[in-house]
């Protein structure tokens, strides 16, 4: 496990206590739980990263509040508060971006890499609506510019190497930064093969190759005037996917954005900041060099997005208001052609997605309103939501099922969140109250015949599910001195018209061999429940000691467990750094998973532990750095497997990795 | 500033694209009455000629749909008055049988006479089908026979299901509808008959036909939402809902079942019965 959670910003109550003093970056507004440090290219993190060139997946693993599903070696998919894709808001610097994939091996993290990335902004349940619509939380992955920042060319080449999948790594970037004008280009390559499970097990197709290519640059108009442009391409090829039936052939990624800041507007607000986005989403699964496939067939999915934001600070007396408005159109289209054994037979076509076109358009406030020895934040998103099926033959399709359905359908989506710190001498106490919506996601809404091979059932989409809206409350207690910080906290959703497919026992199977047909379903309610303890000891200058333990549980309105929800997990690391030296030991674990359902096509995912450990030191050559880590994961070669593990394919084995990186200043 | 332009123009440009998607407007009704229907007969009289159109390029075994015209040289209209009749008959080498076929009417247009036959088999050199026509034309009535050419289906496809019931009466149920099946709820339409003697097929009223489409080529799938075929006396035809979730080669189960409720013929689809003996194919 690329373990650097020391890279983890401590907790969100105390970035947001330093944070309420001098808004300056709007951004740090938004009560973030947790803000990830990513950037490879930056050589003061590297110290700080026990794994630096390990993909943005293992990078986000290794923060407190993610935690990632995984289908096989790349594209795995990050659920928050137990809470996946659909009821997250994931955002790349601020643009919508939605998979291609009906069978989510696609999340929108798998289009970015961490060449082209500063940090991840994570917030929790509604702090993270300022990314969107959600019920589970908003992470919203920012892109690494330079910022007319004084630092003239730069550059600087990185590579890795891991022997158990004899993955490679190549990266590369250049900078030129100066006072009005910034550009970097950046550019990463990885190919791994097959990986070992613990005991030499190969993994068969979990191998990858992906490339990621990126631009971004600024020009100042005037003194309190710029604009900015990103581009980014990404493309991945012969992914495997061991968990499922089928591979990838193609997974490409467009991404193109302009924007234009300006200090301030109409004299009161500050930090405006405008964007237009488009991207483009192409993703082909390919099950050709499957052995023993009943039927074989071709499932090309796209996804296009053009959207905008536009949002600014105001400040006035007390309060520090924070208003965005935002908006998007999606275009999701997938089509699965099947091929019958016998070639005389004409092909068998169906639409997946329906050309389903999504307009959101949604307006976002906050005020933080500092108190005394406390602060009190108050959010709102209200945004006009609608679906609407553009292709005759889906709608026709979908008819099949739902004969009175209308072609389009709107709804009227709010959050409201309010969340107060108070600051005890040494205890600083963080409790909120919040309610938020979401619509159904497209598959929820319009999938046709979509089969999961977790639980190995079709599923279809219902296009009249109600609204999913969630009230939650959280509470933290941390305890803080310079040396040590203990935290307590605990987050409960109560979640109307929770989405989750249910079987229809009439429906009869697309799929060759799937166990039944499941529709999308509105239960009346379920409830999810989080709590952990984290605490940060630091033992000398060089030494640092952390832990973490957290607990979960998810039961539906029968009181029977949800899926996919984490047992009792654990980690602790101690970190050594001193004269650019770095080493680290880490554990990481999790209990039985008591609390499964084998509905849901879960079975019982047994405790485990894994030890890594990591070295890392960096060298002065002239005015240049060169950055040497290597690191050594699941030491122990455990096999195992968790309860993100789809079908339950065991993780990665013994692992060595080395890490070179050499900057040119 | 020509990325922001750019951007724009994509914005724009996507605009269009979804303000344009659905244009498919209904063209005006032509004048022409048998405007896309292929002329594949003509006989020619004296004093006039009679025309025989189908909506496909030859007749076929199964379900034709026929419309005819006779055209007065005289007056060089079409006669709206001949009260035609037809009698399609088999010539075997040792036996004679007609087929199944309704009245010929003219509701719709005036000019146009239709109606439709079954042919329960293709003729060849030594065993062929002859349409034997009555009308009247200026006051005189006329009959005039026309050796006709019936093929098998191109596509090879069971459309046409000729069998003994339970009940020792021999049927013979034809597929209508839809002749362009489409991935929806399709309105599905059959004929059925009742061989009462080698000349006379009476239409059968008031029976039951069940309907499960399923792919054999995808495991048996089916689809949900079918209705089952009953008589409509208006159109004189068993009509039905039809479930395509996919294109490709469906096999449409049928079951018979009379008026009180006895299966004359076809079995219920199971595990361990993949068909029925009375089916339909489709392919599309």
């Amino acid at each position: 496990m690329g373990c650097l959670w020391c890279a983890v910003f401590c907790s969100s109550f105390t970035a947001q206590v330093y944070a309420q003093e001098t808004p300056a970056d709007s951004l740090k507004l938004i009560q973030l739980n947790e803000v990830v440090v990513i950037s490879a290219g930056r050589q003061l993190d590297h110290q700080k990263q026990r794994k630096p060139l390990s993909t943005l997946d293992e990078f986000l693993e290794s923060s407190r509040s993610i935690k990632m599903v995984k289908r096989g070696a790349y594209a795995w998919e990050p659920t928050m508060n137990d809470m996946a894709s659909e009821r997250l808001a994931i955002t790349i610097d601020g643009m919508q971006i939605f998979g291609a994939c009906t069978d989510k091996m696609d999340p929108i993290t798998s289009y970015v890499d961490v060449s082209n990335l500063s940090e991840a902004e994570i917030g929790s349940g509604q702090q993270g609506a300022a990314f969107g619509n959600t019920i589970g939380g908003g992470i919203n992955l920012k892109l690494d510019k330079s910022n007319f920042k004084s630092t003239g060319w730069t550059g600087s080449l990185e590579s890795a190497f891991e022997t158990n999948n004899a993955m490679r790594v190549f990266g590369g970037e250049l900078s030129y930064s100066e006072e009005k004008f910034y550009f970097n280009v950046d550019g990463i390559y990885r190919k791994a093969d097959n990986y070992k499970a613990g005991g030499d097990e190969e993994v068969k197709f979990s191998q990858f190759e992906k490339y990621n290519f990126s631009i971004n640059s600024g020009y100042k108009l005037a003194e309190d005037k710029s604009i900015a442009a990103t581009l980014i391409y990404d493309e991945a090829n012969d992914v495997g996917y061991p968990a499922l039936t089928m591979d990838v052939s193609l997974a490409r990624a467009v991404i193109a954005s302009v924007s234009f800041n300006q200090d301030t507007l109409f004299g009161n607000f500050s930090n405006w900041e405008t964007k237009l986005y488009f991207n483009t989403i192409k993703h082909v699964m390919d099950d050709t060099k499957r052995p023993n496939v009943p039927i074989h067939m071709d499932m090309p999915g796209w996804s296009e997005t053009a959207g905008f934001y536009t949002q600014a600070n105001l400040n006035k007396e007390k309060h520090h208001f924070f208003f965005k408005w935002d908006g998007f159109y999606n275009k999701s289209y997938a089509e699965m052609t099947m091929y019958p054994t016998n070639s005389n037979e004409p092909l068998m076509f169906m639409l997946t997605w329906p050309d389903v076109r999504t307009k959101n358009v949604g307006f976002y406030a906050e005020d933080h309103i500092p108190l005394k020895n406390a602060s009190l934040k108050l959010s709102t998103r209200l945004a006009y939501h609608s679906n609407t099926v553009a292709d005759d033959f889906g709608l026709n399709s979908l008819k099949i099922f739902y004969p009175e359905m209308d072609r389009t359908n709107t709804r009227f989506l709010k959050s409201f969140s309010a969340q107060y710190h108070k600051m005890l001498s040494d205890f600083h106490i963080n409790g909120g109250l919040s309610y938020g919506e979401r619509a159904p996601s497209v598959s929820e809404g319009y999938g046709f015949y979509l089969f999961n091979s977790f639980d190995n059932h079709d599923y279809i989409g219902d296009p009249g599910l109600n609204t999913e809206g969630s009230a939650d409350a959280n509470l933290s207690v941390t305890y803080k001195k310079p040396i040590f910080e203990i935290t307590a906290g605990a987050n409960y959703f109560h979640v109307f018209n929770y989405i989750i497919g249910m079987v229809d026992s009439s429906l009869s199977t697309m799929t060759i061999g799937a166990e039944g047909v499941k529709i999308y379903t509105n239960l009346d309610y379920a409830q999810l429940f989080n709590a952990s303890l984290s605490g940060r000891y630091s033992i000398s200058n060089a030494f640092k000691l952390t832990g973490r333990v957290s607990y979960h549980r998810g039961v539906d309105d029968k009181g029977e467990n949800l899926p996919l929800i984490s047992p009792l997990s654990y980690r602790s690391a101690i970190d050594f750094y001193k004269n650019q030296f770095s080493a680290s030991l880490s554990i990481d674990g999790a209990g039985v998973q008591t609390n499964y359902n084998p509905t849901y096509g879960e079975t019982k995912s047994a405790a485990y532990a894994t030890l890594s450990a990591s070295f890392g030191k960096r060298f002065f050559l002239n005015d240049n750095d060169l950055f040497l880590k290597a690191g050594i994961e699941n030491i122990f070669d455990t096999n195992y497997s968790t309860y993100t593990d789809w079908n339950n394919i065991p993780r990665m084995g013994r692992n060595f990795y080395l890490t070179i990186s050499y900057s040119i200043n | 500033m020509k990325t922001l332009k750019y951007i724009f123009a994509i914005l724009f440009l996507s605009a269009t694209f979804v303000s344009c998607s659905d244009d498919d407007e209904n063209t005006p009704a032509e004048i022409n009455p048998v405007e896309g229907l292929n002329m594949i007969y003509e006989i020619p009289a004296t004093d006039h000629t009679v025309q025989i159109y189908s909506e496909k390029q030859n007749l076929e075994v199964g379900y034709n749909e026929i419309s005819i015209r006779i055209k007065d040289m005289a007056s060089d209209k079409y006669v709206a008055n001949a009260a035609p009749s037809w009698m399609p008959m088999m010539h075997m080498e040792t036996m004679e049988h007609s087929a199944p076929h309704s009245m010929l009417t003219n509701t719709e247009e005036s000019t146009v006479y239709k109606g439709h036959v079954v042919f329960q088999m293709a003729s060849n050199d030594t065993e062929y089908w002859e349409m034997i026509l009555n009308y009247s034309l200026n006051g005189q009535q006329k009959e005039e026979t026309l050796r006709v050419s019936v093929s098998q289906p191109a596509d090879g496809l069971t459309k046409t299901q000729v069998f003994m019931g339970t009940d020792d009466t021999r049927y013979i149920l034809a597929y209508v509808n839809p002749k362009e099946p489409k991935v929806a709820v399709n309105d599905l339409q059959a004929v059925l008959y009742k061989m009462e003697s080698m000349m006379s097929f009476p239409m059968v009223e008031n029976y039951k036909i069940t309907v499960d489409p399923r792919m054999p080529g995808m495991g048996n799938h089916s689809s949900p939402n079918n209705e089952d075929m009953t008589y409509t006396s208006a159109t004189k035809m068993y009509d039905g809902k039809l479930s395509l979730t996919m294109t490709g080669y469906w096999k449409i189960n049928l079951k018979l079942m009379n008026s009180s409720g006895e299966t004359l013929k076809g079995e219920d689809v199971t595990e361990a019965n993949p068909e029925s003996s009375l089916y339909f194919e489709l392919e599309f």
